[in-house]
């Protein structure tokens, strides 16, 4: 195996109120390599989105990185300035967020945004920006008279389409996807997620995939990880978490979505009854299988059905 | 096929919106024509895009929107002629809405305890303080939460605890029918799987009927009786929810089924597949029952075809593709032509 990409060994993030101190995220360890698609599944609140902010340094006030670090090729990304931080995100590392409406500036033209992009990192003139912003969109299939449009006059799927476009246009070795396509329609999220792969085929980047939606998840990801409450409980070849399933709370994610084949059981939610304290350390069961063991495994009750 | 009375039996509802300014002509037809029946104690799923009129035909049938054409009858009685402009309180009470997004049906100023109390008091269905607060508690019971969230103010809750709110608000004044639009896409994985259980245990023990709206197939799957699947503001297939799942008959069926992610799949659904869906959904060339004795259908009087009758199962006939003014659909997205750029 080459050297990881991103390899973060540790980290801790802490969101320190006068009150009290909670732990976001708890010791956590993985690193994706180049051209891979690494997925961190959890549901909301687990602390994925934050490990995602803290790559890019985003984070906040009352947030803190309490321990560990990030190590982006050869750059400890916690030791950045300002400016260099400033030539890190983007260039090295983007980000897809959730909502593209959001994400998107409504009071200025799809070109003119793109365009920003080049004029800002590249130095290069608005009549160049503008003519590789038409490039761009050609990428992912959108007409070129389409720069000429706002965001609202554009379908979610669209938007979103441009917000990946952008996020590849300075060819950064890792983008991360925090939940791209769960506002949009099932076809549409096909559509997008089949967009990704090409652009990844062609362009190489590696992916941090973000989602709560383990199939989605385990269709699209090389390497996977479950969070819960901050900490890792496993991770795994993404085929390896799909057929054997070792921590309980996988089996249940797994489950929080009703399947399309066989018979019809009731299912039970990840509310009802499933909570773990104190998650100890992952332990390797297997090749790159690696599970926070739970006490009294073998008299863990059946988790669903 | 029930052999009940249906609660609810619309024929031939549609509705066209006009679009552009005030002088053009244009038009947008979202309902072409629907027919529809609900049992009682039954749970319908209608399945299709954002665009294909799934809403609109919610929004109709809560009189929210006034239809263009269609009647639809509930419990025997012609609605659209018995109460033309607008719907009696009676009516109101016996249809319930829940809508998509917990955070924007519930007013922030509010306490949980005045969402129930309104419906209550404004369809008299208690008298009385202490049986007031009777009624409101065997709510908060019914839907699975404390009673001291009574006191709550909707930003004190979560997504999930919001939703019960507004299906327990459903609940009060007693309904027969619920038409749920998208209950479950804002919530959730944790808490989606809770919301449609008691949804369905509701609909059991109740004996309420549901319309379930969605474009999640397999959520409709583990909930509906019975799925009806909508594209451009037609009804394309129908039947008894897994029978209809096991052999889908019509490309768009298997489009909207292709769509959902699963894992067995690697690398993502066949894009050649795909593009071969689409077309045939745009421009259809052949029907697989053709030629039989029960295919007599045209152009101007598109007919179903049954594919069995126990249990239930039909489809659009393949032949005739629904109209093209409908509003836009992802299939209609300028690009559909590039659909493999790797290729």
């Amino acid at each position: 195996m080459s050297a990881p990409l991103l390899e973060i060994e540790d980290l801790s993030v802490e969101y320190v109120t006068d009150a009290r101190t909670v732990r976001a995220v708890d010791r956590v360890s993985f690193s994706v390599g180049e051209g891979e698609v690494f997925g961190l599944a959890g549901e909301s609140g687990c602390g994925k989105s934050t490990i995602a902010n803290a790559i890019l340094r985003l984070l906040r006030d009352p947030a803190v990185i309490a321990g560990g670090s990030i190590r982006f090729r050869d750059t400890d990304v916690l030791s950045l300035n300002a400016d260099q931080l400033r030539a890190f995100r983007w260039r090295q590392v983007a980000m897809v967020f959730q909502s593209a409406m959001n994400s998107l500036n409504p009071v200025m033209t799809i070109g003119d945004q793109i365009a920003d992009i080049y004029t800002t990192h590249d130095n290069v003139s608005k009549k160049d920006a503008l003519r590789r912003a038409a490039d761009l969109l050609d990428l992912v299939g959108i007409p070129h008279d389409r720069l000429r449009s706002y965001p609202h006059q554009l379908s979610g799927g669209m938007r979103q389409r441009v917000v990946i476009a952008m996020a590849t246009a300075l060819r950064p070795p890792l983008l991360i996807m925090d939940e791209p396509t769960t506002a949009l329609d099932v076809v549409v999220q096909q559509e997008i997620m089949a967009q990704i792969k090409d652009l990844q085929r062609e362009l190489g980047f590696a992916i941090l995939f973000i989602t709560h939606d383990m199939s989605l998840m385990v269709e699209l990801s090389d390497r996977m990880a479950v969070m819960y409450a901050g900490r890792f409980v496993e991770t795994a070849s993404a085929l390896t978490i799909f057929e054997q399933p070792r921590h309980p709370y996988t089996s249940a994610l797994m489950n929080a979505f009703p399947p399309m084949s066989g018979p019809r059981t009731r299912l039970r939610g990840l509310g009802e009854g499933i909570r773990f304290h104190d998650i100890p350390d992952l332990v390797s069961v297997g090749q790159g299988h690696w599970v926070a063991p739970t006490p009294g495994e073998a008299s863990m009750p059946e988790v669903i059905r | 096929m029930s052999t009940q009375t249906p609660v609810l039996s619309v024929r031939g509802l549609e509705k066209t919106f006009a679009v552009g300014g005030m002088f053009s002509r244009g038009r947008v037809r979202a309902l072409g024509g629907v027919d529809l029946d609900i049992a009682p104690g039954e749970i319908v799923a209608l399945v299709g895009e954002s665009g294909s009129g799934k809403s609109t035909l919610a929004r109709c049938l809560a009189r929210l929107e006034q239809p263009s054409g269609g009647t639809f009858l509930f419990e025997g009685k012609d609605i659209l002629k018995t109460e033309p402009r607008r719907a009696s309180r009676a009516y109101r009470s016996a249809v319930q809405m829940i809508f998509q997004d917990p955070f924007g049906s519930l007013n922030p100023v509010h306490r949980v305890g005045h969402f129930l109390e309104r419906p209550l008091q404004l369809h008299d269905a208690v008298s009385g303080r202490g049986e007031l607060e009777r009624a409101k508690r065997r709510l908060m019971e019914k839907v699975d939460l404390p009673a001291e969230l009574l006191g709550r103010y909707p930003h004190e809750l979560s997504g999930g605890q919001r939703q019960r709110i507004a299906i327990a608000r459903a609940l009060a004044v007693n309904p027969r029918l619920i038409l749920a639009d998208e209950p479950t896409s804002m919530l959730d994985v944790s808490v989606r799987i809770g919301v449609l259980n008691l949804m369905r245990s509701l609909c059991e023990q109740q004996g309420i009927s549901m319309l379930y709206i969605t474009h999640d197939l397999a959520s409709a799957r583990y909930l509906a009786d019975r799925i009806v699947v909508m594209f451009a503001g037609e009804f394309v297939e129908g039947g008894e929810a897994m029978a209809l799942l096991a052999d889908p008959q019509h490309p768009y069926t298997r489009l909207l089924i292709s769509a959902v992610p699963d894992p067995r799949r690697r690398g993502g659904f066949d894009p050649v597949e795909r593009a071969r869906l689409r077309h045939e959904v745009l421009h259809p060339t052949s029907c697989p029952f053709q030629g039989r004795s029960d295919t007599r259908c045209s152009a101007d009087e598109p007919v179903f075809h049954r594919v069995s009758d126990a249990p239930e199962h039909w489809v659009r006939c393949g032949l005739y593709a629904p109209p093209s003014d409908a509003p836009g659909t992802a299939l209609e997205l300028p690009n559909t032509s590039e659909e493999s750029p790797a290729a």
